[in-house]
């Protein structure tokens, strides 16, 4: 089964046998594939119970909870990657959340859609309303979404916490895009980041 | 054909059993059904645990009310514990009163049943008599030890004891500890017994059991297994077989009826003291207390995998107690999954049809296998 592509960039950066937490974890789409193709110890954390079923009928061990509350009850540095993969605009708090990120794992993954785009741009500029794009296709009401952010918000957010960033990865769909010029061409990112 | 296997078996070990309480017991008589094949390794053995008043007849007929067996729904041929796959073995606790040893047996010192001289349990003796069931059963390391309500304080009892001995741990609709509340429901029904004259300081297995006392035992703790909105559905405010009020103490009622029903079927199925032992053991479960006061500390030197469900309705034992747990998992570093579904029927879902149940359960069991 092939991963979607910032799982796929994820999953070619976490060496094998590495312990790793993977919070919305969804169904555990890359916890499996980092299980079966790295043989790493790999746990999980994800609100939707039905996805929490999925994974554990995978045989994957994922709790079931809420980014935002729950990654308090996580010890220090108690996995070598802790991973957040298209989770950061739906906490009520990010920063908080990135914070208990790389409390928990000694690296972090971030992955996020950037909301600076030029096609989340061009919708904004020219329809006057709040884009719905491929990437972004829920209406502003019901969307989980609810911190619209940038690759250079995200830059200036971690620069801010001193935050080292180890790597940095861009798409455009399927597609890979250089880091100049990130803000405007990538739909998402992937960042590699360490405290 | 192995005598020790199959429906309806008994055992008296010799013992002696040294309890929490500080008392011994012997001989330790232990009512048990299996299920299925044990492995010429004997590695596919599944220990199932029972709740309060449930017993050893997980999947096969009640020899009193010739029902079917109470967890059926997840013991079976397809369910997901298989005896085509599985050796399946549950055991009446200690204290109970299907077989196992309990207050109803005859004491060896004085001929006469045990009544209130039998010593008081915990959780952790039920524990350790079950081990000693399976040495007598040649079973080393469990695949799996699973139970639900009391049943999953057994379960992670086990995992606290015996850490050598199981491979995983399957813990549902159940607690750490008893809370407050729990003990203060547990005390109305054993003062309900305690108040029926017929009840005798437990001295009535030559005369009548107190029924009327365990039976509004039984209804006080049934409301507890049910949610508020199962009951609204069910019963509502509807009139039992009635147009209109009695204006009298009738269970004019559905609600009133169904539960006087429970009541009084209960009482032809269980033994009034070992409600009072039972419950007391349960009131007493603490598994931090037991370890220094730190739940993490219980799970430390366990190798099992661990996986939790709760349920949204459940009152009894609510969500937050599963998350406890399962907090100490993490941070004792153990494998674990949890999950809250969801379900109208509070407490007793557990024991309910439940499609994501056997979901959950099936494929954390086959991860291990």
């Amino acid at each position: 089964m092939k991963l979607r592509p910032d799982l796929a960039i994820i999953a070619d950066h976490v060496p094998a046998g590495a312990r790793v937490l993977d919070v919305g974890c969804g169904d555990g789409e890359l916890m499996a594939a980092l299980r079966d193709e790295k043989q790493v110890d790999a746990r999980g954390l994800e609100l939707d119970p039905a996805n929490v079923a999925a994974a554990v009928g995978r045989g994957l061990s994922v709790v079931q909870g809420d980014a935002d509350r729950d990654l308090a009850d996580y010890p220090d540095q108690s996995f070598d990657y802790a991973i957040l993969s298209q989770t950061l605009q739906t906490a009520r708090r990010p920063d908080v959340v990135l914070d208990h990120l790389l409390r928990i794992g000694r690296r972090g993954f971030v992955s996020f859609p950037n909301f600076a785009q030029w096609r989340v741009r061009l919708s904004l500029l020219f329809g006057g309303r709040m884009p719905v794009t491929r990437q972004l296709p829920e209406q502003w009401y019901d969307t989980p979404n609810i911190h619209h952010v940038t690759v250079d918000d995200f830059r200036a957010m971690v620069a801010a916490r001193g935050i080292a960033v180890e790597g940095a990865w861009f798409l455009s769909g399927e597609r890979r895009t250089g880091s100049a010029g990130a803000n405007l061409l990538a739909a998402h990112a992937v960042f590699l980041l360490r405290r | 054909m192995d005598e020790r296997f199959g429906l309806a078996r008994h055992v008296r070990l010799p013992g002696p059993l040294r309890l929490d309480g500080g008392g011994v017991l012997a001989p330790v008589e232990i009512a048990y059904e299996t299920y299925g094949t044990l492995d010429s390794d004997g590695g596919n053995a599944v220990l199932i645990c029972h709740a309060l008043t449930g017993d050893q007849h997980v999947a096969s007929a009640h020899p009193v009310t010739g029902k079917a067996g109470w967890w059926t729904r997840m013991v079976g041929e397809g369910r997901p514990i298989d005896p085509a796959r599985h050796f399946v073995v549950c055991a009446n606790v200690l204290g109970g009163c299907m077989g196992s040893s309990g207050p109803a047996s005859v004491d060896p010192a004085t001929g006469r049943p045990y009544a209130m001289h039998f010593p008081v349990l915990t959780v952790r003796d039920m524990v350790r008599a079950q081990a000693m069931l399976l040495d007598h059963l040649g079973i080393g390391v469990l695949r799996a030890v699973v139970g639900g309500s009391m049943g999953g304080m057994q379960a992670l009892s086990w995992a606290a004891t015996f850490p050598d001995r199981l491979r995983a741990c399957v813990v549902i609709a159940s607690a750490a500890r008893h809370s407050a509340q729990n003990i203060a429901f547990h005390e109305v029904g054993r003062q309900a017994v305690m108040a029926d004259p017929k009840w005798q300081a437990g001295d009535y297995y030559d005369t009548e059991p107190p029924a009327a006392g365990l039976a509004v035992a039984r209804m006080a703790a049934h409301i507890t297994y049910l949610s508020e909105a199962g009951l609204t559905e069910k019963f509502g405010r509807r009139l039992q077989a009635r147009e209109a009020k009695s204006f009298g103490f009738d269970a004019d009622f559905q609600v009133e009826s169904y539960l006087r029903h429970q009541g009084i079927s209960f009482v032809d199925r269980f033994d009034a003291n070992s409600y009072l032992y039972i419950t007391r053991a349960m009131d007493y479960f603490d598994l931090a207390e037991e370890h220094g006061g730190r739940l993490a500390n219980a799970f430390r030197p366990s190798r099992a995998r661990f996986c939790l469900v709760s349920f949204d309705t459940d009152w009894l034992y609510p969500t937050a107690e599963s998350r406890a747990i399962v907090h100490a998992l993490n941070a004792a570093g153990a494998p674990v999954s949890f999950v809250e579904l969801s379900s109208p029927f509070g407490h007793d879902a557990f024991l309910l049809e439940s499609p994501e149940l056997n979901r959950v359960v099936d494929g954390f069991l086959r991860a291990g296998e």
